[in-house]
């Protein structure tokens, strides 16, 4: 008997489909369906063996094309949440084996603009030209004002980030680097203390993943990675209102630290703590994201983020690895999900012990995230290769 | 000698009120930064809501800010969101000294100088005939 229901549930099918600033001859549709076949490849399953869905708007599609009905589906965008859901489904019986997936390419085409999914169409932030960096910057000024965060450290964890992308062979700013630290702070400033490169790029892309029982993913060629917990704090829409670090309710818990609480359930369901990571496969749309990822998680202390993240820990080799394949600063950022999958992709790959690069030896633990303060919400994954 | 921040000009994208925000827009044309009160809880809501964010009582009043405040947050963007902006300009999330938050854009200031507790007010631009926008300015 399993002592939490995800510990019953395995990743056995991850794909990314081909991954570039701009793909030639795809649309959405087209690429996801590529990453569709490829994850079926990964695990030698059928359409017919799928009885549930869950890629956003080509949930439809997919089961229409696929011939897989009656399905189990869910039609939001996937990232964290909806793996969640989908896990939940088997774990309840209302199916038991769901492809997850998501793609875009051909969106952002009106390059003078930021991504429109950056930039909603709010009363409140509309007019004052708010579109993510400037968010997420809102977010990082206020930390480094209470706690003397530098820019110096907000570059040190975009210069590995993107180090991590420089080597990967699939990455689409693959061979661009290496970086400094000093490289990150020399690029042009887009919203203050973001410099150019402590930003994610866009680019398109799709991918898919698999889940099933414990039981079936016995029958399957690829080592199965469980979910060992997962959970997802909330403070409200994203990009609408004042992203503010002290945003709180009665409880006291606050936006500035969104993923804490997620952390501690998933941490209490896995009975695990942080020193038990291997790899932090943590999302990463500004640099400052990640120091304030470890403090949210109780890697660290409040405040301390900024020096815990120097000297080579997030670095390959370090004790807590971190975005190991380059993530939206160099690996891919297809649009408002997909990327955010990728995360935990990576994270059943480095599991698998399948990285090109950057793998970390023997590892058993991943926690993976998604979203980010500025966001107002964090989403939280650990996965690993037995459970409790 | 540092840029001094300017408004935005006409044909930037402007808010479209909703039913229960439509009298904070109005407010903004007569020169008044409105927030709402719970009449059940006496908290501040904002921005506008159909509910209180304390006590969430559908029962609010209209109350108008003094649009005195300090700067909690701020960055200076570099980097257009449309081509319709001309930058710098700044955003700030100011504390109104009511005890709410207020996300705008800061001018009539050297670019280089926001920081956060800097002393600021409202002041008002009128982009179109319907939309009036709240800005801030250093308070002295």
């Amino acid at each position: 008997m399993a002592k939490h229901p995800f510990h019953d549930i395995a990743i056995v099918g991850i794909a990314n489909s081909d991954q570039a600033r701009v793909l030639e001859g795809h649309d959405s549709t087209t690429i996801t369906f590529q990453a569709v076949h490829r994850v079926l490849a990964d695990t030698g399953l059928s359409p017919s063996d799928i009885d549930g869905v869950a890629a956003g708007p080509f949930s439809g599609p997919l089961t229409y094309y696929m011939r897989n009905g009656p399905a189990w589906r869910n039609h939001m965008a996937p990232s964290i949440p909806i793996i969640l859901d989908a896990a939940s489904a088997i774990a309840t019986g209302q199916c038991h084996t769901v492809l997850v997936a998501h793609g875009s390419a051909g969106v952002y085409t009106e390059r003078a603009s930021t991504a429109p999914w950056t930039r909603p169409a709010h009363e409140f932030v509309v007019a004052y030209g708010m579109f993510t960096a400037a968010e997420f910057a809102l977010i990082a000024q206020r930390h480094m004002h209470m706690h003397g965060t530098t820019p110096e450290q907000l570059a040190t964890v975009a210069a590995t980030i993107r180090n991590n992308g420089h080597a990967h062979p699939e990455a689409v700013y693959r061979g661009r680097g290496p970086f400094t630290p000093d490289d990150i702070l020399a690029s042009r400033m887009v919203a203050d203390p973001f410099h150019l490169l402590d930003c994610a790029m866009t680019s398109e892309g799709a991918c898919a993943l698999i889940l099933t029982t414990r039981e079936r993913a016995q029958d399957l060629p690829t080592k199965p990675v469980y979910i060992l917990g997962g959970a997802c704090d909330s403070f409200g829409p994203s990009y609408q209102h004042p992203p503010a670090w002290d945003l709180a309710g009665p409880s006291g818990r606050n936006n500035g630290y969104t993923g804490r609480w997620a952390a501690q359930k998933s941490f209490a369901m896995g009975e695990l703590s942080p020193t038990d990571v291997d790899v932090c496969e943590f999302y990463d749309p500004f640099s400052f994201e990640i120091i304030r990822q470890f403090e949210a998680y109780g890697f660290c202390e409040e405040g301390e983020g900024g020096e815990f993240i120097m000297d080579g820990r997030i670095g390959p080799g370090g004790q807590y690895p971190v975005t190991t394949d380059g993530g939206t600063m160099s690996f891919s950022h297809g649009g408002a999900a997909v990327q955010q999958l990728q995360r935990v992709i990576r994270g059943v790959e480095q599991l698998r012990g399948t990285c090109a690069t950057a793998q970390v030896p023997d590892a058993q633990v991943a926690m993976c995230s998604n979203g980010g303060a500025g966001a107002l919400f964090t989403d939280v994954m650990l996965l690993g290769t037995e459970t409790p | 000698m540092s840029e001094i921040l300017q408004p935005q000009s006409p044909g930037i994208p402007l808010p479209v009120p909703t039913l229960f925000s439509q009298p904070y827009w109005d407010g903004c044309q007569v020169g008044e930064l409105r927030y709402q009160r719970c009449r059940d809880c006496g908290v501040i809501t904002m921005d506008p809501a159909p509910a209180c964010s304390a006590c969430f009582s559908p029962d609010l009043d209209w109350e108008v800010s003094a649009g005195q405040g300090e700067v909690y947050s701020w960055t200076t963007v570099w980097r257009p969101q449309t081509p319709a902006f001309t930058v710098p300009y700044v955003a700030v999330i100011v504390t109104l000294d009511e005890d709410f938050w207020l996300l705008a854009n800061l001018i009539n200031c050297p670019v280089d100088a926001v920081h956060v507790g800097m002393r600021v007010k409202t002041t008002f631009v009128e982009l179109s005939e319907e939309i009036t926008l709240p800005y801030f300015e250093p308070a002295d």
